[in-house]
């Protein structure tokens, strides 16, 4: 696969030529934050942040997402209650700067919208239509960010600040250039559309990526244990006496469900506009009290420690249970940083991975 | 790539009042397109989300059998926002169907076994599909002797009163069907008592050619299962099928999960050897 170095200033040149071919979006400020937005004419993707307050989950799983509509109109015969597919834009998209958890965290989210037994459409399709441009963290002179916050524990979540999975280039940003490397068929597209050429040594720039990412690496300060939740009794956990104090001051506010890349959960909704409507697929959270109330009034998870404990038994053990495919969080840290209350999910993994039941 | 959150428009054919109070109705459904129904094909213990434009979806099980053709029928309790609209609905009304969903009593390893079937209030809506399934003159040969004890609060609480009478007249099939209490029907001429009382004097003895498929609601599922302890069921020849808020039906919204497991498509059914090693958020 390509890898090219570039100089910074024939990075905005590289950018224009590819929106040619790909609605482009890139990371941009907003007040004190970055998000994720289309960058327009002109507009390069701003790389100096450390990582974006949202996940750019919802480019392809939006906060609220129509999925269906139909016609309320009685005098409408053959229209008059028929569900239809809304049609939807799947044009190619690239999304530079995505950093490596992020787009890892895509990847373990998944088998929950593709699997054997059931394909949900507008992920997949939206999912498909993205070229992740990842940006690796390590540290440059022009910018002393891009590198771990104090809350990030990547490394031992199962992901790294060079990691490659989900992405299909990677950027690294040096001293006096980016160095890209392509690493699908889609991302080489990426480079030649971008006609960003070849003029450096592959060896010598891998190599040069290889030191930067152990340097990265090596900054890293904050760590989970993850290695015995695999073994442990799901029941013994669900039943440990650590929730209650654990969940204390939990205000069920549901920050770091939506936060989080690898958080799916939904509601459906039908939206009515006159004689007509939508049906929407929007984010929810296992945090509220009606995620789970039945029509009867009975709800199984009423308490707050029964909602505090189906997140983090979902991320560090029903999907370590099912997937067999490590936890389902990347360790990107938002959720810790966000939490109005300081709840920290290395604190409540460690725990778990060392809890022993009273024999 | 098929949409799994499409639903099949349908057309509402038949709608039956079932009990006095008029709180439950059986809605007998055709499919505008025929071919959906071939899509829509089902086995006894399944559900399927009813779809009212506008107003939502709701998880409801099957209460007809794969042996009936030409429609399928659902019995709905009118509970809040989508069951009083749909109660509110008239004969030829369009609207939509999803699934079928989730998984179905085992009948593989059914074939050829005792089958008791303990079903209390309108959870008997799936029991009713089964029981049509297994009487069917295809199938009932490949079942030995069927039991079924069936609860409700008051004789005019009971679904589907024709069909427990025509079963009741039938020598293949042995009905004990209990209300808690018939005081308002001098003529009342079968038990009286709870689901688990009933089953304690009336279920066949536990052996391993002997299964119980129990479903109802949540009270009665736990004084019958001490019951079926005592009778000496083995837990994997119990078989439940659960009830939870749900909303894709399909394993995606998260919102059904107990543990590891979807509901809507691990379950609804599950044996009570599986419960036993899931967590009680149900
Ligand atoms: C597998 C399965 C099989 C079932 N089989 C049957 C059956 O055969 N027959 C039967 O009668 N029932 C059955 N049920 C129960 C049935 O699904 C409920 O009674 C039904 O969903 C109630 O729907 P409702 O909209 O009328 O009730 P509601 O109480 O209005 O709504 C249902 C849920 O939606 C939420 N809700 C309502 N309005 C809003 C709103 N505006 N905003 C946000 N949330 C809202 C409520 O919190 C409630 O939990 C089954 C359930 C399951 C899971
Ligand atoms: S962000 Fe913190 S307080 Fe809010 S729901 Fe999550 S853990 Fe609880
Ligand atoms: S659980 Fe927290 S740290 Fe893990 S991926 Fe989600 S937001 Fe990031
Ligand atoms: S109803 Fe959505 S996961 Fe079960």
């Amino acid at each position: 696969m390509k890898v090219v170095k570039i100089d910074k200033e024939n990075w905005a040149e590289g950018i224009e030529k590819i929106k040619e071919s790909y609605k482009v979006f890139g990371p941009s400020k907003s007040k004190e934050f970055h998000l994720f937005k289309e960058l327009e004419k002109g507009e390069a993707p701003d790389l100096n942040f450390l990582n974006t307050r949202l996940s750019p989950k919802s480019m392809f799983f939006p906060q609220s997402e129509g999925i269906l509509c139909y016609c309320l109109d009685p005098n409408k015969k053959d229209e008059c209650n028929i569900v239809k597919e809304i049609q939807k834009d799947y044009s190619p998209k690239a999304i530079i700067g995505i950093r490596p958890c992020d787009a890892k965290a895509f990847t373990l989210v998944r088998p929950n919208f593709d699997n054997e037994e059931y394909q949900d459409p507008y992920w997949i399709k939206a999912y498909d239509s993205i070229t992740f441009i990842g940006l690796a963290c390590s540290n440059t002179d022009d910018s002393k960010k891009g590198m771990p916050c104090s809350s990030c524990f990547c490394t031992s979540a199962g992901c790294g600040p060079f990691n490659e999975e989900g992405l299909d280039a990677l950027i690294v940003n040096t001293d006096d250039g980016y160095i890209i490397k392509a690493l699908t068929n889609k991302g080489e597209e990426f480079l030649n559309k971008a006609e960003l050429s070849a003029n450096s040594n592959a060896d010598e720039l891998t190599a040069n990526i290889n030191t930067l990412k152990k340097q990265a690496e090596e900054k890293i300060n904050s760590f989970v244990e993850t290695d015995k939740l695999k073994d442990k009794i799901l029941l013994d956990l669900h039943s440990a006496n650590f929730w209650d104090d654990e969940c204390f001051a939990c205000i069920n506010c549901g920050t770091c469900t939506y936060v989080c890349p690898t958080c799916w959960c939904f509601d459906i909704q039908d939206e009515n506009y006159g004689d007509s409507g939508v049906r929407f697929k929007q984010w929810d959270s296992c945090m509220y009290p009606l995620f789970t109330l039945h029509g009867s009034g009975h709800n199984p998870r009423s308490t707050k420690v029964q909602r505090f404990r189906q997140r983090f038994m979902h991320k560090l053990k029903y999907y370590v249970d099912k997937y067999d495919n490590g936890i389902q969080c990347v360790g990107c840290g938002r959720c810790i940083r966000l939490c109005p209350v300081n709840i920290d999910i290395r604190k409540i993994c460690n725990i778990m991975n060392s809890y022993e039941p009273a024999a | 790539m098929k949409n799994p959150l499409l639903p099949y428009p349908v057309r509402i054919d038949d709608i039956k009042v079932e009990t006095e109070d008029k709180s439950l109705k059986t809605f007998k459904f055709v499919f505008l397109n025929p071919e959906d129904e071939e899509k829509f094909s089902y086995r006894a213990g399944q559900f399927g989300e009813l779809s009212i434009a506008g107003k939502g979806e709701i998880p409801i099980g099957i209460a007809s059998s794969p042996t009936e053709k030409g429609f399928v029928k659902f019995t709905v309790f009118k509970a809040g926002l989508v069951t009083s609209h749909l109660h509110a609905m008239n004969v030829g009304d369009v609207m939509g169907i999803r699934g079928p969903l989730g998984n179905w009593y085992p009948w593989d390893i059914l074939e050829g076994k005792n089958i008791v079937i303990i079903g209390g209030g309108f959870a008997f809506t799936t029991l009713r599909s089964s029981i049509v399934y297994m009487l069917h003159p295809d199938n009932r040969s490949k079942f030995k002797d069927i039991n079924v004890i069936y609860g409700a609060r008051t004789p005019g609480m009971l679904l589907y009163s024709d069909e427990l009478k025509a079963w009741e007249a039938r020598d293949d099939i042995n009905m004990h069907i209990t209300v808690d209490s018939a005081n308002n029907d001098p003529n009342w001429k079968y038990n009286v008592g709870f689901v688990p009382t009933i089953t304690e004097k009336k279920a066949p003895p536990a052996d391993k050619d002997t299964y119980a498929i129990v479903c109802g609601p949540p009270i009665m599922i736990k004084f019958t299962q001490p019951v079926l302890d005592k009778l000496g069921y083995a837990h994997d020849h119990i078989i439940m099928s659960l009830e939870n808020r749900m909303k894709c039906g399909i394993g995606m919204c998260g919102r059904c999960n107990i543990g590891k497991e979807f509901v809507c498509k691990d379950g609804p059914v599950f044996t009570l050897d599986q419960l036993n090693k899931m967590p009680r958020e149900y």
